[in-house]
């Protein structure tokens, strides 16, 4: 029993604890936050990119750094995405580590060249002598109206690059904890993050951490079905989920985060749970995440299944400009409360 | 003529004057002027000067040594002015009366008709040796190389060919596998440049790198090994002949795609100059060497890695081994401009065009190309013109060049230039160089002995390596890290 005092006492802490060890920011604060402490922690850390210095960055992710930390340890390149790609990795083999900035994901695939020859295979075909501590970061995803080019997913192309890491953040909580562990990691990852997500708004914890790599993340533990997902479309899966929960419906989410390779101990333990599972994800339906996901969840949990594995994704179509459109090519939050009714039949 | 911004950045005259190598005396006389004229035959390109010199004028003297204190009573009209050593030296341009252009008057008519097409070789070229015998005499005082460094060239380049002769017996015999392509002819670029290297230097290459492996330390053994697929190779015989890396020797690698190696190789001179600005390692003047050939000139990775090199002052060396064929397709079928060099004042830096048949004309531009970046005053593009005796590959049959034109080449034999020198300058016996090709011979048999003898690598070591940080092949059905399965240090787990 507590007396009154130690009541009041524990009052105070934990008013404290909720008030002061936690601070609200956006995504974008949260990633540069996380640049920032890395920065601080380890003077090899390095950006490249465009407009990442003076202008600070195109979703202000760099804002601030290069007054702080100097023009050499923020770098403007010019627009040469395949060389300063290059650059960062021959920077990384001797020494440095450089966290490089695709202004737009899609800008990313001028730089494929590097990015799959040098940062994936160069630690294996030098027999282990060199080693590639980069990342690679920069929005993607469907904006609002940005057009086809600016609105790639290219975790679908890259994946099957061996050698690399990929990680997508969906919470100022997850992209700062992925941004520091993809800094402090010894491969070559790519971050993806996503341009409609960069003003989500969360407290998160003052101390240091980080969210591991390899790790997928429950959003909602539930025993009906497990929904798969990962950035931008964990939204939409918990605007669903609403809806869902109101129609008696108790699915479990899941932000599989590091979309390769896959936490499949996560995954297999919700499958082994729920028997169903959906995914749904940005990505086009061909040669997506969610089509390596299907492979692989059915390979390895194949008998604890229900039913066959829906897959709700992209259409297969460039992303239209109009807004009408646009929004038919992505899932939405309708579909996925469509699909659930139709796997727990 | 007064001086651009540009020329200023093309002008590598000044800082040789004040960094002429110790054992040459600062008071020359005209023989040895010409001598060493001929000798240093890489004239640098002013961005907007007429094409007063020839398209590929090997022999033509050097601006750099003109510009040194002193001066050559020969010539006539004197081009330079040579009684200075400020660093703002205007360079004048030479007309052509200038006895220096004499011999390339024809050339120089030639390609004011625009003729694009023109052989290379027009009766320009003077080796090394014939320019010996001229001033025998006097050049006991003079010689570009001390005896040591003459033999340390000549077993490097005995070394590289001696080396290559030899993959292309294993590979005939079945021994290796693939693509393999050798660099026979070219064997003065690697010695020239790389033996100017500290051990913390980084060199960058492309497919055709074994000698540059070789050149830069990395030993017979291993890169035989290498070559055989061994596990005792410098890559565990996980790269190949195209991927020749050393931690050890800052070797950095060996890349399939022609213009790949060249960002990485600025991403190096980036991290030497970040060590020098950011981390405080003011002694740090590690310098890099890219070398790729004349087809890659034509690709973008080159021309963006000029710029950001000029950009930054990057300490880099951009080596083209223009060796005028890219497979089967011809360096002037390929190129609006063949003139490589030219395009370095375009960035903002020196271009400078060397015979690179020559190993000893070879390592006074690479000295000051070296030097400039050591001294932080950024990139240098050297071209340098040379020819593979071999096909592109191992298996190029190699019919497409003119046989005229392979024997040619096949005279100008950088070892046998070198050879020469050394004999005629009495700074080795036959008896030595014989001796070194002994050795050498020793060595390459031994390495294929080792290469022989050593394991291929085991199942076991198909998974390691992918990643430097294993846990990056995830987390298994189990829980468990995939790389803690067992299965995992066999080979055989599934990832």
């Amino acid at each position: 029993m507590l007396t009154p005092f130690q009541y009041l006492l524990s009052g105070i802490y934990l008013t404290r604890y909720i008030l002061y060890s936690r601070h609200e920011l956006l995504l974008f604060e949260a990633l540069q936050e996380g640049l920032e402490e890395e920065m601080e922690r380890d003077i090899r850390v390095c950006v490249m990119g465009e407009d990442v210095g003076h202008y600070g960055g195109s979703y202000k992710v760099t804002k601030g750094l290069a007054k702080k930390f100097g023009d050499l340890r923020v770098l403007d390149t010019p627009i040469a995405e395949n060389s300063f790609t290059g650059m960062g990795i021959g920077a990384a083999m001797t020494g440095l580590r450089p966290v490089v900035e695709g202004m737009n994901m899609g800008f990313l695939l001028l730089a494929f060249n590097q990015i799959s020859n040098n940062c994936g295979m160069l630690h294996y075909t030098s027999g282990g002598q060199f080693t590639i501590p980069i990342v690679i970061r920069g929005p993607g995803g469907v904006g609002r109206q940005l057009g086809a080019e600016h609105s790639q997913r290219l975790e679908s192309y890259f994946q099957s690059i061996p050698g690399i890491q990929m990680v997508a953040c969906s919470t100022p909580y997850n992209a700062k904890g992925l941004m520091k562990a993809a800094i402090r990691s010894e491969n070559p990852v790519i971050l993806f993050e996503h341009v409609l997500l960069y003003n989500l708004k969360e407290r998160i914890p003052d101390e240091d951490y980080i969210c591991n790599l390899e790790e997928a993340e429950m959003v909602r533990p539930g025993e009906h079905v497990t929904i798969l997902t990962y950035s931008r479309m964990r939204y939409h899966v918990m605007q669903a989920a609403k809806t869902l929960v109101n129609k008696g419906y108790d699915p479990e989410v899941i932000d599989i985060r590091s979309l390769k390779p896959f936490d499949l101990y996560t995954i297999g333990n919700s499958v082994k749970k729920t028997h169903r599972v959906l995914i749904v994800e940005e990505c086009m339906r061909t040669g997506g995440i969610g089509a390596s996901l299907i492979a692989a969840i059915t390979e390895n949990f194949n008998d604890y299944l229900d039913a066959p594995i829906m897959c709700l994704s992209s259409q297969d179509v460039p992303t239209p400009y109009a807004g009408t459109l646009e929004e038919v090519t992505v899932v939405q939050p309708a579909q996925i409360v469509t699909a659930v009714e139709q796997l727990c039949q | 003529m007064s001086l651009s911004h540009h020329h200023l950045n093309t002008n590598i005259l000044p800082t040789l004057s004040a960094t002429i190598p110790t054992p040459f005396p600062l008071v020359f006389s005209a023989p040895i002027v010409s001598f060493l004229s001929f000798i240093f035959s890489s004239p640098l390109s002013l961005p907007s000067s007429p094409p007063i010199f020839s398209p590929f004028p090997s022999s033509l003297p050097t601006r750099k040594k003109m510009a040194t204190a002193f001066s050559p009573s020969k010539f006539a009209a004197q081009p330079f002015p040579l009684n200075t050593t400020s660093q703002n030296n205007p360079l004048t341009i030479p007309t052509t009366a200038s006895p220096f252009l004499g011999s390339t008057r024809k050339l120089i008519r030639l390609s004011s008709s625009s003729n694009l097409n023109i052989r290379r070789r027009s009766g320009t070229v003077v080796a090394v040796s014939d320019v010996v015998k001229e001033n025998k005499s006097k050049s006991t005082l003079n010689l570009l190389i001390t005896k040591e460094e003459g033999l340390e060239l000549y077993e490097d380049m005995v070394l590289g060919r001696a080396f290559e002769d030899m993959c292309a017996q294993m590979y005939y015999r079945g021994k290796m596998f693939g693509f393999v392509h050798l660099y026979n002819g070219q064997e003065a670029i690697s010695t020239g440049f790389i033996k100017l290297l500290k051990q913390q230097d980084s060199v960058v290459s492309t497919y055709r790198d074994h000698v540059h492996a070789l050149s830069k330390g990395v030993s017979a053994r291993a890169v035989m090994s290498e070559l055989f697929g061994k596990t005792t190779g410098c890559c565990r015989g996980q790269g190949g002949s195209m991927h020749m890396f050393s931690r050890e020797h800052n070797v950095l690698g060996g890349f399939a795609f022609i213009g790949e190696g060249i960002p990485v190789a600025t991403g190096a001179a980036f991290t030497s100059k970040y060590k020098r600005e950011v981390l405080k390692e003011a002694d740090c003047d590690h310098v890099t060497l890219a070398f790729f050939g004349d087809g890659t000139c034509n690709n973008g990775q080159f021309f963006e890695c000029l710029n950001m090199a000029a950009l930054w002052k990057l300490p880099i060396v951009f080596v083209v081994e223009n060796n005028l064929w890219a497979i089967g397709m011809s360096h002037l079928r390929a190129t609006s401009d063949p003139q490589i060099y030219k395009k370095g004042p375009a960035f903002g830096m020196p271009g400078v065009h060397v015979d690179g048949m020559d190993v000893l004309k070879v390592r006074e531009v690479a000295k000051e190309a070296i030097g400039r970046a050591r001294r932080g005053e950024g990139p240098t593009l050297v071209e340098c013109e040379t020819y593979r005796f071999r096909g592109h590959s191992l298996a190029d049959p190699d019919e497409l060049r003119d046989p005229a034109e392979k024997a040619h080449y096949a005279a100008r034999d950088p070892i046998t230039a070198l050879k020469k020198y050394l004999i005629e300058n009495s700074l080795a016996s036959e008896a030595d160089l014989k001796a070194i090709d002994k050795k050498i011979d020793e060595v390459v048999e031994e390495a294929v002995e080792f290469a022989d003898e050593s394991p291929v690598p085991p199942q076991s070591q198909l998974l390691e390596n992918v990643f430097a940080d294993p846990k990056g092949f995830g987390i298994g059905p189990d829980g468990q890290y995939r790389c803690e399965d067992p299965k995992f240090t066999e080979g055989t787990a599934q990832v």
